[in-house]
């Protein structure tokens, strides 16, 4: 159940709305945020929220990229892998992520730290090869620059 | 380069938002003081017609036939949605407008809004760009303190108000009825018209939707007219300045507003500072991933909608990427279908069905396992894509049929061959078989 402040937050930020559905996808971060990932029970809860099914829920969390329907790490990459990043050397930073992390895409890190995903274009194509990491950007990557990112997040993380 | 009028970029810092005030200092809100003030509502309307304003989001829409879709019985609220999802792969223009001047793109709004007397809007955003989300709640609040948005705006009659709304993301919600569907918590499949979207979008009521460096366009429009718009283009059929993303083997990628018409050879060299050194120009997608490739014949053409058009071309966002001679062809379009087959919405079959289809059979070409009956089969299927759905199929569609038509030879060297003439390792990550 979502802390009651959160929960209070979010009904009047919906009872100021005609329409409460367009707020669905704002719900479902906010649940995210504080469960880390949308459990079937936080389906549930936003349903209830917004006065939809769990099912149509359940239908935008499944389609949107940024839902995360299974726990994720504390850290999501988003590793952009669309043309231009492409031509930059995304394939060779890919693999050498997926080597670091000793994870294949999809997958999180057995502490808990990192998940990598795929992502279309993100828009950064000025900065080519560039990631994501929990919705900031990183650009212009290399090898050595991105083992130095997952260093300062592993103490970061006081790991 | 530093000759080029800077319109739309006028307040570019290196490092920092323009503010509030110095978007009034240059003139800024100065149009819609006068049009509030004097009730010029059909002014806004004529003189956005009369500037050829099509729409940047890709479509080339004209704004000034899509307001005057807008009946003038239509029924209230109206609403006017800000598309900044700019998810066509190498287009971001968008997001440095709105790190740049993000008050253009609210007084842009504001105008529009007048124009059809909408009473909200709505500024679709991808995740992506939280930060720019972030700076538009903010300067959406201080315009609103300012009085520029609200009750009663600047003391006239009209209200009107902006809210941002956060996409969850995916491509299609760029189409303009998926985005309407993803506003109303629906899922975003597209909707073939009619109904209109200004007829009946949002909440079933009359809804425009655009795109926001179009938006951006109108202050200045209004403020100096159609004709000084128009001029700005270096082509007759062209009109106003154009922010074109460069990306690939050049060497300054970035963007840059240079008028329409403007030579895409004059845009690679002497804007973009060339291509790479060792890197030769072999072929652009000028307009993002859902163009055709324009290959070194047309090196030196206007770079604007008329003109492309008649080459067989589409301007899209103007998103120019530059591939070069070390670049295959084959690989690069795997890698766009690689792009469309998983943003495909899924709603009909010819997309969803076609495009993975499309996608296994580059994939084995460019993996040395293709055969001389592919590419009939390829060019039949990039035909009837066109029977999709929404234009999502056609347009993703686009590279491969200019694959097939100017890099055939490159794609037969990788069948008879047995494998990619550039020496791209087959078993790598896009090898999935």
């Amino acid at each position: 159940m979502l802390p009651d402040e959160m929960k209070t937050q979010l009904e009047q930020k919906i009872a100021a709305t005609d329409h409460p559905r367009e707020l669905v996808v704002d719900v479902i971060f906010a649940m995210q945020d504080h469960y880390g990932y949308l459990s079937d029970a936080a389906v549930t809860e936003a349903a209830a929220l917004v006065g939809m099914t769990t099912v149509e829920v359940d239908e935008l969390a499944t389609f949107y990229p940024f839902i995360y329907r299974e726990p994720v790490g504390r850290y999501v990459i988003h590793v952009c892998d669309s043309v231009v990043c492409w031509m930059g050397g995304h394939e060779s930073l890919q693999n050498h992520l997926m080597q670091r992390l000793g994870i294949a895409m999809g997958e999180t890190t057995a502490d808990g730290l990192f998940t990598l995903l795929p992502v279309c274009c993100i828009g950064y194509c000025d900065r080519a090869p560039a990631i994501l990491i929990n919705k900031k950007v990183y650009g212009e990557l290399t090898p050595e620059k991105l083992d130095g990112i997952i260093a300062r997040l592993r103490d970061e993380a006081g790991a | 380069m530093m000759d080029t009028p800077q319109v739309l970029f006028k307040n570019r810092h290196v490092d920092r938002i323009a503010t509030r005030d110095e978007y009034e200092a240059g003139g800024g809100y100065e149009a819609l003081k006068r049009v509030l003030a004097e009730e010029a509502r059909d002014e806004v309307q004529a003189a956005i017609k009369e500037a050829l304003l099509l729409g940047r989001g890709g479509a080339a829409f004209p704004m000034g036939i899509k307001l005057s879709t807008v009946a003038e019985d239509a029924p209230f609220p109206r609403y006017l949605v800000c598309n900044a999802d700019e998810m066509e792969p190498g287009t971001f223009k968008d997001r440095v407008l709105l790190h740049t001047d993000p008050h253009q793109l609210i007084e842009g709004m504001v105008l529009a809004a007048f124009a059809i007397q909408a009473a909200k809007g709505i500024v679709f955003i991808r995740p992506e760009y939280e930060n720019a989300a972030r700076i538009l709640e903010r300067e959406v609040a201080l315009a609103r303190k300012a009085g520029y948005l609200g009750e009663k705006i600047l003391g006239s009659e009209f209200s009107f108000d902006i809210d941002v709304h956060r996409s969850g993301g995916r491509y299609i919600c760029g189409e303009v009825t998926a985005q309407l569907n993803a506003l109303m918590g629906r899922r975003p499949n597209p909707q073939q018209p009619p109904p209109y979207p200004t007829e009946s979008g949002l909440w079933g009521q009359p809804t425009v939707l655009q795109n926001v460096e179009t938006l951006c366009c109108v202050p200045h429009i209004v403020r100096n007219g159609a004709t000084w718009f128009k001029g700005l283009a270096l082509t007759e059929a062209g009109a106003g300045t154009k922010i074109f993303p460069v990306s690939g083997r050049v060497n300054r990628p970035g963007c840059y507003e240079l008028p329409m018409g403007i030579r895409l050879s004059a845009i690679i060299e002497e804007h973009a500072g060339g291509m790479l050194p060792g890197s030769e120009f072999k072929a652009c997608l000028p307009g993002g991933a859902s163009t055709r490739f324009l290959t070194r014949e047309h090196y030196d053409i206007p770079m604007d909608f008329a003109s492309l058009k008649e080459a067989g071309h589409r301007l899209g966002t103007g998103a120019i990427m530059v591939f070069d001679h070390k670049t295959c062809m084959v690989a690069a379009t795997l890698n766009l279908m690689e792009f469309f087959t998983r943003e495909s919405c899924g709603w009909c079959t010819p997309c969803r069905e076609g495009l993975p289809y499309i996608r296994d059979m580059l994939r084995r070409i460019e993996n040395g396992r293709g055969e001389e009956g592919f590419i009939p089969i390829l060019e039949q299927m990039s035909r009837q894509l066109w029977n999709a759905y929404c234009a999502f199929a056609p347009g993703a569609v686009s590279p491969l049929e200019s694959l097939l038509t100017f890099f055939g030879d490159e794609v037969r060297e990788h069948i008879s061959a047995r494998k990619c003439p550039f020496g791209n390792a087959p078993g790598g990550p896009s090898d999935n078989r």
